[in-house]
């Protein structure tokens, strides 16, 4: 039977199944909820492998998944140092960095309704435009390893985190804050016990957006000059060495890495904010 | 006119704080290149002035502190030098009728901009096209909505390369297709999630009614959700347009283009000309804002017409 008659068959069977899932009894059940996206995330990776397969597409154009994970499996070594390099000592240094730095920013914005006024507009802005064409000027200022890599990532976290941390702060009423008046409340302890806590959705918005943005920043950095490994060195010479099954093990690798991430930072995120509306059942 | 001065206020501090940087970030470089004019700089040889702090050399050497401020490759340009390069290479070029010569910021702010709005319409077919098919089917929703949070989190630079040696290989010449998926990929999500959220935003007593009037499915998309949905609809769009001008920036970095904002800040890098890196971010900055702006002014006259105005 050729790979084609196969998605043929099996897509349709497959939507059917998370059809029938969905509109079961157990619908809503968690159980479901998982076996859904992954049965159609399986379903698409069929398709990939059998659309390869089935026009024999040059594995330099388009490897299999199987080659793909082939490759990732012999590779794995390799692999780990550029992750260590580019995720490990670059993204995640940076990202730590960049969010502290933005944190405390925005508590000593917060203590001037003009600074904040002022800022907000600012960062709005800035968070919008694209840092990551800093990069080549800041690995040319702190050279090829991963320091610069961490710094195009501080440039990148700071804007989204900053302004999130600032309107989360925000975010307490006139009444909660008098409140705390009433009760004779330091600033630490107005800070502690209410405005931190109001601002955790805010500050964990930040978190997660900068995720993706450290990634993005770390690896772009890379194509700017980098010692011989990295997520970034790899795909861009292995682009040009047509080692294409490598450069898709490398993608697996970070998009990995990213959703484990930002997958943390969600989980962190259920455990503190517990009592916000989106989150309860 | 308030909420104007905080804001010119924090800029003039941030003008202020850039220009204080400067004489740190330039001085060695200046007292490199003053050494090998043959000036007297203190104290001489490059290898000695390593082993010594910045604010020693600049005490050391007061008279070349002016100096930082006009270095031609400066580790750090002034905004002025910035202003005054984009100037030369964007207004001052009209003047001289070359306006799109190869040369020119506004040509490769062209070529930036059309790839920008080509992925910006791809990403909102999909954005809307997803909300449309989450709102109407919960097995859609169920099955996609996991992998359109999980495919944001894949950092898309690393499929830059791949997407433009894919599209090469099929036989797509230049590199508009590549750039333009690259930055739908990216502005589509903010669509979509904000779409999905316009389009459930009427209330179950509207819906109800509606269905009391027996109004047919796409009537009440048509003359309920969709109106509804506009508000949210504009706000994702200013973060989708945002996003695909980063999308396209990005995807002019890595792949060797040879037109574009980004591509004028990979030459610039490689050509070791820092004052044409800063004009391409400036510009950037700039189409950025215009395109927010421009979307922002339809947004008050669409919203204003629909007796929305916010």
């Amino acid at each position: 039977m050729s790979w084609l008659a196969i998605i043929l068959i099996v897509w349709p069977l497959a939507w059917a199944l998370n059809v029938a899932m969905v509109r079961s009894a157990f619908g809503e059940t968690r159980a479901v909820s998982l076996l859904v996206p992954l049965v159609f995330g399986a379903t698409l990776i069929l398709l990939w492998e059998g659309l390869v397969r089935h026009f024999n597409v040059m594995p330099v154009i388009l490897p299999a998944p199987s080659a793909v994970w082939a490759r990732f499996v012999d590779s794995r070594e390799l692999l780990w140092g550029d992750f260590q390099q580019t995720v490990l000592k670059g993204a995640l240094s940076g990202y730590a960095i960049g969010c502290i730095a933005a944190f405390i920013a925005a508590v000593l914005i917060d203590r001037s309704s003009f600074l904040t006024r002022g800022l907000l507009p600012i960062g709005n802005f800035v968070a919008a435009l694209p840092i990551v064409g800093i990069a080549p000027i800041l690995v040319s200022w702190f050279g090829f390893d991963w320091e610069s890599k961490a710094a195009v990532v501080v440039v990148m976290v700071f804007f989204p985190m900053l302004v999130n941390c600032v309107q989360g702060l925000r975010e307490t009423e006139a009444m909660q804050r008098d409140l705390m008046r009433t009760y004779a409340a330091s600033y630490g302890q107005t800070m502690w016990r209410l405005r931190l806590p109001a601002a955790m959705p805010f500050i964990f918005n930040g978190l997660k957006i900068s995720t993706t943005l450290a990634l993005i920043g770390a690896v772009v950095a890379e194509y700017f000059g980098s010692p011989t490994r990295g997520m970034g060195f790899r795909i861009s010479t292995g682009v040009g060495s047509l080692s294409i099954d490598l450069v898709w093990a490398e993608i697996m690798v970070a998009a990995l890495a990213g959703t484990v991430l930002y997958g943390v930072v969600a989980w962190i995120e259920r455990r503190l904010c517990f009592w916000h509306p989106s989150h309860r059942k | 006119m308030r909420a104007a001065l905080p804001v010119l206020v924090v800029l003039a501090l941030i003008g202020a704080l850039w220009y204080a940087a400067v004489p740190f970030m330039n001085i060695r470089v200046s007292l490199d290149l003053a050494e090998r004019m043959g000036e007297t700089v203190e104290p001489e040889g490059v290898n000695v002035r390593r082993e010594l702090s910045v604010p020693t050399l600049l005490l050391n050497n007061p008279g070349r502190i002016g100096e930082t401020f006009r270095l031609e490759r400066p580790r750090l340009p002034t905004p002025g030098q910035v202003l005054s390069e984009l100037w030369a290479t964007s207004g001052a070029m009209v003047l001289e009728g070359r306006g799109f010569s190869k040369r020119s910021l506004i040509y490769h702010g062209w070529i930036t901009l059309r790839s920008t709005l080509s992925g910006f319409a791809l990403g909102l077919a999909l954005g809307l096209a997803g909300a449309v098919a989450i709102t109407y089917a919960r097995v859609v929703e169920r099955s996609l909505m996991p992998w359109a949070i999980i495919s944001q989190t894949i950092p898309i630079v690393a499929l830059a390369p791949m997407i433009v040696v894919l599209s090469s290989q099929i036989g797509v010449e230049g590199r508009g297709l590549p750039k333009a998926i690259i930055s739908a990929y990216l502005c589509y999500f903010p669509i979509l999630v904000g779409m999905v959220k316009g389009l459930n935003s009427p209330s179950d007593q509207q819906l109800d009614l509606l269905k009391t009037y027996s109004a047919s499915g796409f009537q009440s998309f048509w003359k309920l959700r969709l109106p509804a949905s506009m508000p949210y609809l504009f706000a994702s769009l200013k973060v989708g347009i945002a996003a695909a001008l980063v999308g396209t920036i990005v995807g002019e970095l890595p792949t060797g283009a040879i037109s574009g904002l980004g591509a004028r800040i990979l030459i610039g890098d490689q050509f070791g000309t820092p004052l044409a890196i800063w004009a391409a971010l400036l510009a950037a900055a700039i189409l950025a804002g215009l395109l927010v702006t421009a979307l922002d002014m339809v947004q008050r006259s669409v919203l204003r017409r629909r007796g929305m105005a916010a």
